[in-house]
Parts: C-alpha cells; structure tokens; sequence
C-alpha cells in the first residue's frame, strides 16, 4: 500500500504549518538549473546549485537539527522572489537570511556581501578591507566559496582584483550567466585595491 | 560524526510511510488517512529527541497504535444508539433522524443530552420545565427508541 501524493502532501504542509520543523527544503526550477531551497523559522539557510537532496538533508540535520522534511509552502516566497530575479523584475531579494551557524568573520562578510548591489562588481580585497581585515582577501575567497546562499548573497558580484571573475561554488559559468542578467559584465570595473601579497583565492 | 545519528526526520519518513498506513489502514479502517497525518506528527514532536536509532520501524509503529487506540476511543464516547462504523456525521444529526416520531418533549430531551451533552438541568430550562421532568422524558424516548430497534 502507497501513500497517495494528496496524503504525503497534507502531511508535510502540517508539519511545516505545526512549526515542527528544523529545516523545511524544497526544489527550485530557475533557468541556471535546479536548486535546492531551505529555510528555517528565521530565514533562507540554504541554497545549493546541483542538489542531490538526501546528502543535503544530511548536510541540513547535521546543522540545524534533524528534523528536516521536504515541503512547498515554507519554500514559496523564496521560488517566487528568483523567479522575478531571473525575470529580471527584482534586484533586491527581501528575504531574512539564517547566518547563525557561521563563525563571526563569515557573518561579518556575508553581511557586508549583502549590501553590494544588484548589476555591481566588487573584489575580495575590498570585502576584506569592508570586514576592518584588509589582507584577509584570501580568507574571504573561502567564505564566498562556501556561501551558503548564493544568488540571495550575491557572492556572483565579487570578482579579482584584476577584474577576473576568479571562480563560483556553482561553477563558472553560472557565474557569468548572473552577471550578465544583472548587466554587470562589462569590461568597466569599479576602482579596485590593489590586490594583495598572495592574491585572493578561488572562490 | 562517525557515531551513527538519526537520520533526517525525510529519510525515515519515507522509509517507514507506506508500513505506517498499512497498519493503520488494518487498525481503524476508513480513518486510515486522518490517524496517519496524527501518528507522523506525533513522530515529529518527539524526533528531535529520539536517543536511538535502532528499529525506527518498531517505533514509529508503536506510536501508530497508540493512535488508532485513541481512535477506538473516541468511537466508543459517541452514543450508544448510533452505529460507529457506518457513519461520520456528529452524534446530533444521526440523533435527530433516529430520534423523529418521538413525543415531542422526549425527542428534545434525548437529543439535546445524548447530541449535545447538555445537563438534565440545562434541558429542563431550555424546555421550560425541570430536571426530573427533563431525565424522566429523556429515558422514556430512549426506551421507546429501543423498543422500536428490536
């Protein structure tokens, strides 16, 4: 006997409608390829490009507890608010984000990360030298490498000093894609810092 | 890690669903679908403690037992003069069909005490009479009701 879709469905809207869940995920259809969504009850703590979903539910209970469940509802102003970014109706997500398992300097990054804006490029050193650790470019080549939001924390608008755009978690490519949605890839940079002893890494 | 953990309440959600209704379907029949959105919150609630992770299956059936006994439960609080198995209406609209024919005053008493469940001095100010009067009308439809099922 198999659960029929309407009774697996009713369930899990239930449990993410009971506040009982940990992590509540879901897909997303958007035109750079499938991604995997969650967001716990303060935010979006998770946005992965090619997911293969039952390592990232691990990846997820291992994090914020193991009370994790695939559901639709909580996913939803999330699906909608990329829908109308690839539309290229939206350029600023208003989404709370989920940042409390992120060691300080991340956080700190990842918030000064938020603030560049939409069809903007900026470099490692200059997030650094914004964290008050201007020679810390590398270390802010592994946050963005490991951002655990892209496309809602535009790590995509943070390319090399030399205006490279050095590397992305999702790929290149993707990369790329994102920034000439936004308009943002033209051979015009911002005034970059000089890069700094060592050089950023990829990201 | 290295320890074995819990799963994701997702893995063993979707390994155990199908035994759970099946179980549950055996158990409590049409109410199947409602005692199964119940036993996997149930589940849920108390996942985020859960300290072993050996027989989630043994448990997690435990726990649809659990509720398909509250279900029997509930089934034996309604009436006794309506048949549980047949029908999911409330008790008073099964009442005031079985209840028509009745003397005017004793169809009233039976149906607000055994529909309802209202107190014997609740129906007899709503009648305009008394406890007593109240009690004496509601046994009498209630006897005559079960000399017209024999």
């Amino acid at each position: 006997m198999t659960v029929s879709p309407t009774l697996d469905a009713r369930f899990r809207e239930a449990a993410a409608a009971a506040g009982l869940l940990d992590v509540a995920y879901d897909l997303a259809e958007t035109p750079i390829g499938t991604l995997l969504v969650a967001t716990t009850d303060r935010g979006v703590c998770r946005i992965s490009y090619d997911p293969e979903p039952e390592r990232d539910a691990e990846s997820l209970a291992h994090t914020f507890g193991v009370r994790v469940l695939r559901a639709t509802k909580p996913i939803d102003p999330v699906r909608h608010q990329l829908d109308e970014y690839f539309e290229g109706k939206r350029t600023e997500f208003e989404l709370p984000i989920d940042l409390r398992h992120q060691a300080p300097f991340s956080r700190a990054v990842l918030n000064r990360l938020a603030r560049v804006p939409y069809g903007h490029l900026t470099t490692y050193g200059a997030l650094a030298a914004e964290a008050h650790r201007p020679r810390a470019a590398r270390a802010v080549g592994t946050v963005m490498n490991r951002n655990p939001v892209p496309i809602v924390l535009p790590c995509h608008r943070v390319v090399g000093a030399n205006g490279s755009l050095t590397g992305y978690g999702g790929g290149l490519e993707r990369k790329e894609l994102l920034l000439k949605l936004e308009g943002a890839l033209q051979p015009t940079l911002p005034d970059a810092p000089p890069a700094p002893p060592g050089g950023p890494s990829s990201a | 890690m290295g320890l074995v953990s819990v799963p994701p309440f997702e893995s063993f959600y979707e390994e155990h669903r199908d035994a759970v209704l099946r179980e549950l379907r055996r158990l409590v029949g049409k109410d199947a679908e409602d005692a199964y959105q119940e036993t996997f919150l149930r589940a849920l609630r108390a996942y985020g403690r859960l300290k072993h992770t050996e027989n989630l299956r043994a448990w997690v059936l435990t726990i649809a037992r659990r509720v398909a006994v509250d279900y029997y439960r509930r089934r034996e609080a309604t009436p006794v003069v309506v048949e549980p198995e047949t029908d999911s209406r409330p008790a008073y609209a099964e009442l005031r069909e079985l209840a028509d024919g009745l003397p005017r005053k004793e169809r009233a008493a039976v149906v607000l005490r055994y529909g309802y469940d209202m107190s014997y001095a609740a129906i007899g100010a709503a009648l305009g009479s008394t406890e007593d009067a109240a009690r004496q009308a509601a046994s009498a439809g209630v006897r005559r009701l079960r000399r017209r099922m024999q």
